[in-house]
């Protein structure tokens, strides 16, 4: 039982949307599935989390081909987390989407679906091999293009193609890459790869195939000066679908990147300095596209763009400090980038709109709901003792430490415009009196919701709530997670014994 | 595209098409073939005849929904990774064999299994987007 714990996580989603797919009819049989499926899967992630935590990096070689010749499953630390929190964001969203999503929707595959884009996410997480990690960003992306597209509405349609179009670009570069990859080398394991990139006398081809990844993964990740599909696409699924991608789409491609960058390609100076360049960018220009937006979810998309940013830093930083930060700032945006695209839903079903200048007077309205969003919201920007303080801290001492002062500007200003576009939105939408909105025809507004439905959408933003505040209180237990994250990356030796066992 | 060839032929094309799938299906382990082309050779068979016996008739030959083949390959598929830790307590999706060949399908063992659940999908997937395409049309 428990030698195949690393491979639970992907093989229960796998169940699940074959479960699902098997009550195609049956919406309601499969709203009850993907719940309690949800909360199996986040016990299965709790598991593993505290195995890899108590044992050290967990392995398995799938199909009993030994290592680098067939595909392994990692959970180390970081993977483990990862997959922890993409439980925790899943169970929410799953809760969320069964309160939210249209009947017209889940009738045509919505739950299944999402279920599949689960799967491709922790497959990412968990695989030791960087043709298979190509492989689940391909699942991830087919699953999400059905997800964004799902009812066919015309700006989702548009959404879409600008998505589809440019993630499938980066995928193919990606690909390039892993080819290029494999010529230098022959391998495609990752932990063998580390060994013989390390050993390959050619350091300008290697430092090409390095960039290479850096746009394969920077689109999808939604870096300066590659992001502009996620704004475009973003606002136009529903705010569950949204939450899902704000969450955790966009955060694969830096795990990818964290990932390749700590383990293959090593020690660049050269490469550390276009990722500090690119940090400081996106920092810069995600704040200032936020600035502009009258549309909630827009201005989500951009902090997101914008606060990516914090996590290449860190990245790009690459000491033990700066990328426990970076670590530490990625499991804080995964649950409150999430929540937020949650409550934009709720912020709609209570309004009919997103548009920050025709809301107002929530706080009049519904003072305890108000309150609620308030967590995630000052989360966001770090206002001690809640999350987001604590990684940009160390951030900011690092930047100090290389004595990089544009970069301790960057942040800065990021932090400064995050916390004025917050403060802006809770005046206009909260504490502005509300213009009265014309009744929208066929919408059901939340007040007049049933009970059942009104904890369906309200329960997982308060349960995300609850997990930032614990981030924030218990700062100390996620440093300490975040520490041992950042040792292991660095010194990937011990990744790369455990992959590779006695062969070394 | 009601043409008396067409008609005539499709009636004998699709036993042979399918028969053919399946050849490319059991050939796919250790030569070019395997669970994919063979979905596709068999998708092929049935598109061939919608085209000459209108769609109506297909779906009655078919007599299941075409969609219905996907949770049941993937399922499949599933199954065939599980079956090293049923059977023989080996890691998952280990190849597990018959010693023995059988006279016409070869060598009987878990990569077959995953085959044929490919196989499935690949028919389902396939037939499931052109039947539609055929009916919005």
């Amino acid at each position: 039982m428990i030698q195949h714990l690393v491979l639970y996580p992907i093989l229960i989603q796998v169940f699940l949307a074959v479960v699902l797919l098997f009550c195609w009819r049956r919406v309601h049989l499969q709203k009850v599935i993907s719940v309690v499926g949800s909360f199996l899967s986040l016990g299965i992630a709790i598991w593993l989390f505290i195995n890899t935590w108590n044992q050290g990096t967990l392995t398995i070689q799938a199909g009993n081909w030994e290592a680098p010749f067939g595909i392994s499953f990692v959970s180390d630390t970081f993977a483990a987390t990862l997959v922890l929190l993409t439980a925790i964001s899943g169970l929410a969203v799953s809760v969320f989407s069964v309160g939210t999503i249209l009947p017209a929707r889940l009738k045509f595959g919505y739950l299944p679906i999402f279920h599949f884009l689960l799967l491709g996410l922790n497959g990412a997480f968990l695989t030791g091999d960087i043709f298979n990690l190509y492989v689940w960003f391909e699942v991830i992306i087919i699953s999400s293009f059905v997800l964004i597209t799902l009812g066919g509405e015309k700006a989702q349609l548009e959404g879409a193609l600008k998505y589809f179009t440019l993630n499938i670009f980066a995928s193919m570069i990606f690909l390039t890459a892993v080819a290029v990859l494999y010529g230098l080398t022959g391998s495609l394991n990752m932990a063998d790869l580390s060994i013989k990139v390390a050993a390959i006398e050619n350091r300008g081809l290697v430092e090409v195939t390095a960039i290479l990844f850096l746009i394969g993964f920077g689109i999808k990740s939604a870096l300066f000066p590659l992001y502009f599909w996620l704004p475009a696409s973003y606002h136009t699924p529903p705010p569950a679908v949204s939450a899902i991608f704000g969450g955790l789409l966009t955060k694969v491609g830096v795990y990818a990147l964290i990932r390749v960058f700590t383990l293959i390609f090593v020690g660049d100076v050269f490469l550390e300095n276009v990722i500090l360049t690119i940090a400081g960018l996106t920092l810069i220009s995600g704040a200032i596209g936020a600035l502009v937006q009258n549309n909630i979810v827009k201005i989500f998309s951009y902090l997101i763009i914008c606060h990516i940013g914090y996590v290449i830093l860190g990245l790009g930083l690459a000491s033990e400090l700066a990328i426990a930060g970076a670590i530490f700032y990625l499991i804080h945006d995964i649950i409150v980038k999430t929540n937020l695209f949650m409550i934009s839903g709720l912020i709609y079903r209570i309004k009919g709109t997103f548009s920050i200048r025709d809301l107002g007077g929530l706080y009049a309205k519904y003072p305890l709901l108000s309150l609620l969003m308030v967590i995630p919201f000052f989360s966001l920007v770090g206002i001690p003792p809640l999350s987001g303080f604590w990684p940009k801290l160390a951030l900011i001492t690092e930047s100090f430490k290389v004595d990089n002062y544009w970069l301790i500007a960057a942040v800065l200003f990021a932090t400064f415009i995050t916390f004025y576009l917050i403060a802006k939105i809770w005046s206009e939408v909260f504490w502005k009196e509300g213009k009265i909105l014309p009744k929208l025809h066929n919408f059901r507004y939340f007040e007049k919701l049933k009970l059942e439905k009104k904890i369906q959408i309200v329960g997982p933003i308060v349960f995300l709530a609850l997990v930032s505040l614990y981030i924030g209180f218990c700062a100390e237990n996620i440093q300490q997670l975040a520490l041992r994250v950042a040792k292991e990356l660095l010194n990937n030796q011990h990744y790369i014994q455990a992959v590779l066992g006695n062969q070394l | 595209m009601k043409t008396v060839i067409l008609k005539t032929a499709s009636n004998y094309l699709l036993p042979l098409l399918l028969l053919f799938s399946f050849f490319i299906l059991l050939r796919g382990h250790y030569l070019p073939g395997g669970g994919f082309v063979g979905g596709l050779i068999a998708a092929i068979a049935f598109v061939l005849h919608a085209f000459a016996n209108g769609l109506e008739n297909t779906k009655q030959l078919l007599r299941i929904h075409p969609g219905f083949l996907m949770p049941v390959g993937l399922a499949l598929a599933l199954f065939s990774g599980f079956s090293p830790i049923i059977f023989s307590d080996l890691p998952f999706m280990t190849g597990i064999w018959f010693p023995e060949p059988l006279s016409v399908v070869g060598m009987v063992g878990s990569a077959l299994f995953f085959d044929i659940g490919v196989y499935l999908v690949v028919v389902g997937v396939s037939l499931t987007i052109i039947f539609t395409i055929t009916e919005s049309a």
